[in-house]
């Protein structure tokens, strides 16, 4: 068979094979260099799945429990790895389970390639068994969507999906493939799409405006960098850092931008937004120059818009042009890749330091480290706090690991306090705000770095939400750490329900089952501590465990998340109690 | 901010299913367009898309951007009122009888310019192209004849500024 694959593969960039349209679709993804895909089988997708059993030795297929954990490991896969997250589903319920993760890689940015079986084509629209019309129900989740209905259509849709998914805004992608398409045949030849006439990526730089840009930060008394996962996506850590030394202007990141800045650098002032740090929030409204790169001013992000940064002028640089002045109106609009439009505005920009305005920020990371941080890292008393785990995690994983959250307050506490100093470690659900990403999410992510520690930090609730995963973990094996931080509370409503609906709590309360058993019971070891004397030693073992492991910590059951900037309130009114 | 009528006009591909990923931009935002239009264009297998819809000039903007964004999507283009030459299409079906007595609707279809399409027994079809307030001019006009029927097209436009949009969407051509 090996022989046969290859031979076939070899021929077929020279002259076109016979082959079913199913094989052809697993053909194109060898062809694009993908190995791993996250998929869950059924009637309508079988014909694939036949072929997939012969191409074992190029594709890892890793049979998940649910198809929204394929989707998240996809995804997880895609943000580890940088490369594209691929995942298979049948037609109907496996399509719409999909959704979740899908609509949470749109607006992650994170390059998806889900594919669903569909019903044959001359069933379409008549209500068959399992039909439902993904196509309707993914167009405002994808970047693209497209039906196969033809095998000929396989190999060059297949190629214009790979190339939307990844390409400018990474997206994703549904190719939707009607069962007769999967069994017909058709004259295989598979050529990469190099471009598309409708859709331009890469924009061209306007270099009138990176002028303006360069003369309004060469002249700016209080400039301020923000930075999203723009940086991450065009590859621009390195010019990231270049600019902001040479510049000497402080910066904040958003949730999804942690990473692409040594977390310890001493001109990262910290996480920007709703439970951001202190300093970078509140410099916002003072800073006459506003220098976004690479992000898309979530409202998490902005607070109240209308008191958003009214002292600066506004430069936004990104590469979606949707996403410019839809926000926050930009005094100059660039749009650009980040990577080139840092790259120029580097030899435009003036070697400079800010030393009184770097020392506002550091007396409010004094203020914060007084009013919250110590107390959250370093409690003396009392249960077992969030952050000092977050903050041990950091000690013993040397800053190094692969970081997967899940939504909610553990999630806040895990962006705050760990310490990042490589790119492709923070996994995290942020625009969608979707719990039970983090279980399915660290198995693409362990899967995409394998050499790697990768930790997933989970709340209680978001854990259950897709708790059936940990039969996947068994079944590969996958050595992912779970940390569940229990509080037996969705504590983040909680925490709004007590400071905004005057200690209501509706339907917050969470009686769960023992978790380590629940673990233990799939095969996975497992401890659950709720003594801080136990914590070093229990994280430390888990850390030395070779395989996968998980860590049940009981922590504070009313522990709030602060800083907080409440809702609709501006960033520089932001809580620290 | 202030609404105000605005005009998007698209050049897309012929893509099955491009109408909806267009329509949900404007039903996301809970927005009604007001009319649609869509036909092949002088380029052979380019569509163009007219959507007439009220907004205020930023959201009518952050709309032409999403739209434009769609992959299938060459370009979107918003249009204020001014920039562009438009024109609707109305047809209004009347009983012949009230043709019988003197000369009165005659006059009236002079005074608005609409001809007389269709003469059946029992009723007449009149065509009148112009713009809205024109068609509906008409339509108030003819209410005291007996209307048994009223169409209105959906808009058509060519724009003003033709160089600069047929050279973005030649432009895109020659590329490839």
């Amino acid at each position: 068979m090996e022989t046969l694959v290859s031979k076939k593969k070899k021929n077929n960039t020279k002259t076109p094979v016979r082959i079913s349209g199913a094989e052809a679709l697993i053909r194109c993804l060898v062809e694009e260099g993908a190995d791993t895909l996250f998929g869950y089988p059924g009637g309508a997708i079988m014909p694939i799945y036949d072929a997939l059993y012969d191409y074992g030795d190029k594709l890892n297929h890793i049979l998940v429990r649910h198809e929204q954990g394929a989707t998240h490991a996809a995804q997880g896969y895609a943000r580890a790895s940088g490369k594209t997250g691929i995942c298979f589903a049948t037609s109907g319920p496996g399509a719409t389970n999909m959704i979740t993760g899908i609509a949470d890689a749109l607006i992650d940015s994170t390059p998806l390639l889900c594919i669903t079986g569909q019903v044959i084509s001359g069933l379409l629209g008549t209500d068959a068994f399992q039909e439902t019309d993904v196509i309707g129900i993914s167009k405002p989740i994808t970047k693209w969507n497209f039906q196969i209905t033809r095998a000929d259509e396989i190999a060059s849709t297949m190629a214009r999906a790979f190339y939307i998914a990844r390409s400018g805004r990474p997206g994703p992608v549904l190719i939707d493939v009607t069962k007769d398409a999967q069994l017909q045949e058709c004259d295989f030849i598979y050529r990469k799409c190099k471009s598309i006439r409708s859709y331009k990526p890469v924009p061209v730089i306007d270099e009138a405006k990176l002028k303006e840009a360069a003369a309004l930060i060469n002249q700016a008394k209080k400039p301020f960098m923000v930075f999203g996962q723009g940086i991450l996506l065009s590859g621009a850590k390195k010019e990231l850092k270049l600019f902001i030394e040479k510049s000497g202007i402080p910066s904040g990141a958003t949730l999804l931008g942690l990473s692409a800045l040594d977390s310890d650098h001493p001109l990262h002032m910290g996480m920007l937004g709703m439970h951001g740090n202190y300093a970078p929030n509140v410099k916002t409204n003072d800073c006459d120059v506003l220098i976004a790169v690479g992000m898309r001013f979530d409202d998490r992000v902005t607070g109240n818009v209308k008191t958003y940064a009214k002292n600066a002028q506004v430069i936004h640089i990104e590469i979606d042009d949707a996403e410019i002045d839809k926000i926050i109106k930009a005094d100059v609009a660039i749009h650009a890749d980040a990577k080139e439009a840092l790259t120029k505005l580097l030899s435009m920009i003036k070697a400079k330091s800010y030393p009184d305005w770097i020392a506002e920020f550091e007396a409010c990371k004094k203020i914060e480290y007084e009013k919250i941080i110590r107390k959250d890292l370093h409690p003396e008393s009392g249960k077992i706090r969030m952050g000092e785990v977050v903050n041990l995690i950091s000690e013993i994983t040397d800053n190094n690991a692969v970081i997967v959250s899940d939504v909610g307050q553990h999630q806040m506490v895990t962006e705050r306090y760990y310490r990042y100093s490589t790119t492709n470690s923070n996994v995290t659900s942020g625009g969608l705000g979707t719990m039970g990403f983090a279980l399915p999410a660290a198995i693409g992510a362990k899967i995409g770095q394998p050499d790697r520690q990768v930790i997933a930090i989970i709340g209680d609730g978001g854990f259950q939400m897709t708790i059936q995963e940990l039969g996947t973990i068994f079944q590969y094996k996958i050595p992912v750490k779970i940390i569940i931080l229990n509080n037996n509370f969705l504590g983040m409503v909680r925490q709004w329900q007590q400071m905004f609906f005057t200690k209501r709590y509706s339907f917050t309360e969470l009686v769960n089952p023992e978790f380590s058993k629940v673990a233990i019971s799939f095969g996975i070891t497992s401890q659950k501590i709720s003594e801080r004397k136990y914590l070093k030693a229990a994280l430390d073992e888990m850390m030395e465990y070779e395989g996968p492991y998980l860590l049940d910590i009981i922590v504070e059951k009313e522990e709030n998340v602060f800083p907080m900037v409440p809702s609709g309130a501006s960033v520089s009114d932001i809580r620290l109690e | 901010m202030e609404k105000r009528k605005f005009t998007i006009s698209v050049f897309s591909e012929d893509r099955i299913g491009l109408l909806h990923s267009i329509t949900i931009i404007f039903t996301r935002r809970k927005m009604s367009i007001e009319s649609i239009n869509s036909s092949e264009s002088e380029r052979k297998g380019i569509y163009r898309y007219t959507i007439v819809f009220s907004a205020d000039y930023d959201t009518a903007r952050n709309v032409t951007k999403q739209i434009d964004k769609l992959i299938d999507v060459l370009r979107a283009f918003l249009h204020e009122e001014e920039q562009i030459i438009h024109r609707e299409i109305a047809l209004y079906k009347v009983a012949t009888s009230s043709f019988y007595n003197g000369n009165e609707v005659e006059q009236l279809l002079r005074k608005h310019s609409a001809n007389i399409i269709r003469i059946e027994q029992d009723y007449l079809v009149i065509e009148k192209t112009g713009w809205k307030n024109e068609t509906q001019a008409l339509l108030q006009d003819l209410e005291p004849y007996k209307i048994l029927e009223f169409a209105r097209s959906a808009r058509v436009m060519v724009t003003k500024r033709w160089k600069r949009l047929h050279k973005n969407v030649l432009e895109l051509e020659q590329e490839h």
